[in-house]
């Protein structure tokens, strides 16, 4: 990481999340985020490490607007989203999510998953939209399952859905919240391989940002510029996957990559 | 990690509290606003009708209500004990149906038949049209043990219908647990009828528990129904109380009563199930928790 980074696309400052009955701060709720500062710079990748229950996916639900923060700020190029008076509709179609659990419509076929939201939210004509949609399930090489159901589909071949149809509107942002951890071992590399190629070749030419909360850590050495290890809703260590994977400074992190093994 | 009590929130998070708590004052004064304007415009309507005086003395004479009331209170209490009643024998033979139809054991097969054919007969024959029929037909063959009260016909032609259709709402419950249930019960051991018992049908009355209820709801408000054979429920009381005049304020007055019995039903299966955590479960379900 350089000096000249330019400004960065997404800052977190200070975020805290807690959940639970009561007002934000009463003790019977449970602290999930606790001052959380994080940045992705346009065009880079942050992964984001650390054991179940650790705030990663939360961290993610945060930045797009799916939780409310107790404090702190989300901001998205200099705006502070977390403010409740943002168009949050507004800033989600700038974002795009890719989950666990795919969460394709299993009343949709696959091709009509992709262009619902370029013509529902976008205005875009159907012709259009299953053009676009068609040029990005073949770019995650679905192209010749656009007319099946996503239950006719392998796990893999879900996920790649799912990335298409987080792509297609062209966000700004692509979070991913360990979309491999559902999947069976082996169909983990083609989804591991295409986001790997989003970061090298891109789409439409331009390199997808991303923040990606994950287990696999060899995916993080690969394509992360910078890792960062979250602990208890509180970011311990942050740097290059070189230094925080492979040299780290923390116990806590060191203890956490020694448990992987 | 719990117990967070050292945390001050900070002028940003106060700052949008204030806001929140303002738009939730806005959306409690626009439904405010909104249902007073909808409410004046029925009245409106209602009253500058040509026919609002004449409706008024016909409909919603108060001295009339008051006359009327015992009598029509009477006859309510016909209603209730026909809907408890059928409530439970709906509801237990009911289940029973549901379990023989969906059961797969070879010796049950006739009682699935028939399960199958009765739940198809009685589901699509009008309740009414079983009413006349066993009201009047059944008194017919002349059965010396059978009761031939109105009461009493009236009673059973409802059980006969709501069984059929509460039968098919729990064999939907029971189809919606998911298979793998019953396999992981079976490999703990449980036997066929203990997984079903103990893991299939409890599951299964939690997924339907308002669809019943509705049902049950339904079925108060259809025992006013029996007064055709010449029961005397609140109906056939309010019947009787307009034949002298054709002043209709008794038929408002047992309407009155069935909503004043059938609201707080409503809200009390509503709050039970709400209580028991009996509706979906969205803790935890990604995407619960968006909030504007």
């Amino acid at each position: 990481m350089t000096a000249d980074r330019p400004e960065p696309l997404l800052s977190l400052r200070g975020v805290r999340k807690s959940f639970g009955s009561g007002p934000p701060g009463s003790p019977s709720r449970t602290l999930v985020l606790d001052g959380v500062d994080l940045d992705v710079a346009a065009g880079s990748c942050v992964v984001v490490v650390g054991s179940s229950g650790s705030g990663k996916s939360t961290l993610l639900r945060v930045v797009d607007l799916l939780e409310e923060v107790d404090d702190g700020q989300v901001l998205l190029d200099g705006e502070d989203v977390a403010d409740p008076w943002v168009d949050a509709d507004a800033v989600r179609a700038r974002l795009a999510m890719v989950f666990q659990q795919y969460n394709l419509f299993p009343h949709l076929r696959v091709l009509d998953n992709v262009t619902l939201a370029p013509r529902v939210v976008h205005g875009v004509r159907r012709r259009d939209a299953e053009d676009a949609g068609m040029a990005m399930l073949e770019r995650v090489g679905l192209a010749d399952r656009a007319r099946a159901y996503p239950d006719q589909l392998s796990g893999g071949q879900q996920q790649r859905a799912a990335i298409a149809r987080a792509l297609v509107n062209g966000p700004e942002l692509l979070l991913l919240d360990e979309v491999t951890s559902a999947l069976d071992p082996e169909l983990v590399g083609e989804v591991l391989d295409l986001l790997l190629s989003l970061r090298t070749e891109g789409v439409a030419g331009r390199a997808t940002t991303m923040l990606v909360a994950t287990h696999e850590m060899a995916f993080a050495r690969e394509v992360a510029d910078e890792v960062v290890f979250l602990h208890a809703g509180r970011v311990h260590e942050r740097g290059t996957p070189e230094q925080v994977l492979g040299d780290p400074r923390q116990e806590r992190t060191r203890e956490f990559l020694r448990r992987l093994r | 990690m719990t117990g967070d009590g050292t945390w001050v929130p900070s002028e940003r998070a106060r700052a949008r509290s204030t806001f929140r708590r303002a738009q939730r004052r806005r959306a409690t004064l626009v439904a405010g606003v909104a249902t007073a304007v909808v409410l004046a415009a029925v009245v409106y309507v209602v009253t500058t009708a040509p026919g609002w005086e004449r409706a008024r003395e016909a409909f919603f004479s108060p001295e009339r209500a008051w006359e009327v009331l015992p009598d029509v209170a009477a006859g309510l209490w016909l209603n209730l004990r026909v809907w408890v009643v059928a409530s439970v024998v709906g509801l237990v033979v009911g289940m029973l149906l549901a379990v023989v139809r969906t059961s797969r054991i070879a010796a049950l097969f006739p009682l699935r038949m028939l399960a199958l054919v009765y739940v198809d007969v009685f589901r699509g024959v009008p309740l009414l049209l079983v009413l006349l029929l066993v009201g009047f037909g059944l008194p017919a063959l002349r059965l010396p043990w059978l009761p031939v009260s109105a009461a009493f016909l009236g009673g059973l032609s409802i059980v006969v219908c709501y069984t059929a259709y509460l039968a098919e709402i729990f064999r939907a419950g029971i189809e919606s647990v998911h298979p793998s249930q019953v396999a992981a019960a079976r490999s703990l051991g449980l036997s066929r009828g203990q997984a079903v018992r103990r893991v299939v049908l409890p599951q299964a009355v939690r997924n339907v528990a308002a669809p019943v209820a509705s049902m049950l709801v339904s079925l108060q408000k259809d025992s006013g129904l029996i007064s055709i054979l010449g029961a005397v429920d609140a109906i056939r009381a309010a019947q009787i109380a307009t034949t002298g005049d054709y002043n209709f304020t008794p038929y408002v007055v047992a309407g009155v009563l069935f909503l004043l019995v059938s609201i707080p039903l409503t809200r009390l299966v509503d709050a039970w199930s709400a209580r028991q955590g009996w509706r979906r479960e969205l803790h935890g379900v990604a995407g619960a928790g968006v909030v504007r």
